[in-house]
């Protein structure tokens, strides 16, 4: 049985999921989650997932939700199969710090942006700009720890690619779509950085599902 | 050489990782942070944890951050020491779910009632009624789906305790101090659970590492 994504390709959240599916080169799934018509509160949907929130995932009997749970099943349990995800002899506890940064430091800031500069101008609500100017400011100093540290690793748990820098890039890539790129390309390893997490192949299979919806 | 800890008994992220350490049984040296004194924000302790928070962690070399990134360390490195922390033959998936719950969906609002509950009156600050009524209708919801949860399951995670469960102590011991604790006691699931884990002889030890200061 084929794993099944619950959700939508425009949820950065489920582009997490997609995007570590891909990464590992699984077949899958997707099941539209239609969210203007409210179905991510209904019985059928609240059943995969009780906090009516995308996405929601099944892989035979096993129904799981919360994205980087989700993505850190896919990396555990297949293992062996396309990009590691994990860097060889180095500790895992190091990565697990960089996935926690990525949900606590960077996730709530750089939402709280998105939420502002991509998605309610497509809803046609007014941006709030000292939201805007205090969260910007919240970024900058989150992504000058980020220049630190990449001047000493070159990914963010270690020197591989893993879900620590995966997890950033579907609201990364958001952000580079407003003026807010500038706060990246301002800081050299970040903006390597954040080029090379970009121009994954696995991602741009992503792009490419959220560009056929 | 043995472990240390880095915060303040006062700090939820803190007992978090001792309540790990105690289950685990494990020897740790406590380093306490002055935060009055911007101890934190200062250029050693910002080596150890460059987003300038407590807690931090060191065990020989290896330097971590976020409580939850530490505490999981701690349960994986010394899974033959103490409490088990795992269910025996669980797919650990659905514990990282909870994990996840407990992070995104719990402790934001836990966090916000303790603000507006405890820290606002203390600093001399109004409580914000509108905040809390809000935040408490948020928090009953999440409880709801706990009350579910725990209808099927001994434990949030599985059927043992694990750090799913744990990583809830600190910051709702908190709010069982404030009139928030009547959302707890109108749910006779929640309700056992929260008296059960709470009486587990590594958190009474973490309260007396608190009550000595």
């Amino acid at each position: 049985m084929v794993m099944k994504v619950y959700g939508s390709a425009l949820s950065t959240a489920a582009m997490r999921v997609f995007a570590a599916l891909y990464e590992k080169d699984l077949q899958f799934e997707l099941v539209p989650v239609n969210m203007g018509a409210g179905e991510h509160k209904k019985e059928h949907f609240l059943a995969l997932n009780p906090f009516g929130q995308v996405p929601a995932f099944e892989d035979g009997d096993l129904k799981l939700f919360e994205s980087r749970a989700i993505t850190q099943y896919i990396a555990h349990e297949y293992a062996d199969k396309g990009a590691p995800l994990v860097c060889e002899g180095k500790p895992m506890a190091t990565v697990g710090v960089w996935i926690e940064v990525e949900a606590h430091q960077f996730d709530p800031v750089a939402s709280k942006l998105q939420w502002e500069l991509v998605f309610k101008p497509l809803f046609g609500m007014a941006v709030d700009a000292e939201t805007v100017k205090e969260n910007e400011a919240k970024l900058a100093k989150v992504l000058d720890v980020y220049e630190a540290r990449l001047g000493q690793s070159k990914y963010l748990g270690c020197d591989c690619f893993t879900l620590a820098d995966l997890h950033h890039i579907p609201t990364l890539s958001n952000l580079m779509g407003t003026p807010l790129k500038e706060l990246f390309e301002a800081r050299p390893k970040v903006s390597a950085w954040a080029a090379d997490i970009m121009g994954r192949p696995a991602w741009a299979k992503v792009l490419a599902m959220r560009n056929q919806q | 050489m043995v472990m240390k800890v880095y915060g303040s008994v006062l700090s939820t992220a803190t007992m978090r990782v001792f309540a790990a350490l105690y289950e685990k049984d494990l020897e740790f040296e406590f380093v306490p942070v002055d935060l009055r004194a911007g101890e934190h924000k200062k250029e050693h302790f910002l080596a150890l944890n460059p987003f300038g928070q407590i807690p931090a962690f060191e065990d020989g070399d290896l330097k971590l951050f976020e409580s939850r990134a530490i505490s999981q360390y701690i349960a994986h490195v010394y899974a033959d020491k103490g409490t088990p922390l795992v269910c025996e033959g669980k797919p650990m998936a659905t514990v990282g779910v909870w994990l996840d719950v407990e992070a995104h969906q719990f402790e934001p609002l836990a966090l916000k009632l303790r603000r507006e509950l405890l820290y606002k009156p203390r600093s001399g600050m109004a409580t914000d009624a509108a905040v809390v009524e809000e935040t408490e209708a948020k928090l009953a919801k999440v409880l709801d789906v706990y009350e579910a949860r725990l209808s099927q399951s001994k434990y949030l995670g599985c059927d043992c305790f694990t750090l799913a469960d744990l990583h809830h102590l600190p910051a709702m011991t908190t709010l069982m101090g404030t009139p928030v604790k009547k959302l707890f006691g109108a749910r006779p699931k929640v309700s056992a659970w929260l008296a059960d884990i709470s009486a587990r002889p590594a958190w009474a030890k973490v309260l007396a590492m608190r009550n000595q200061q």
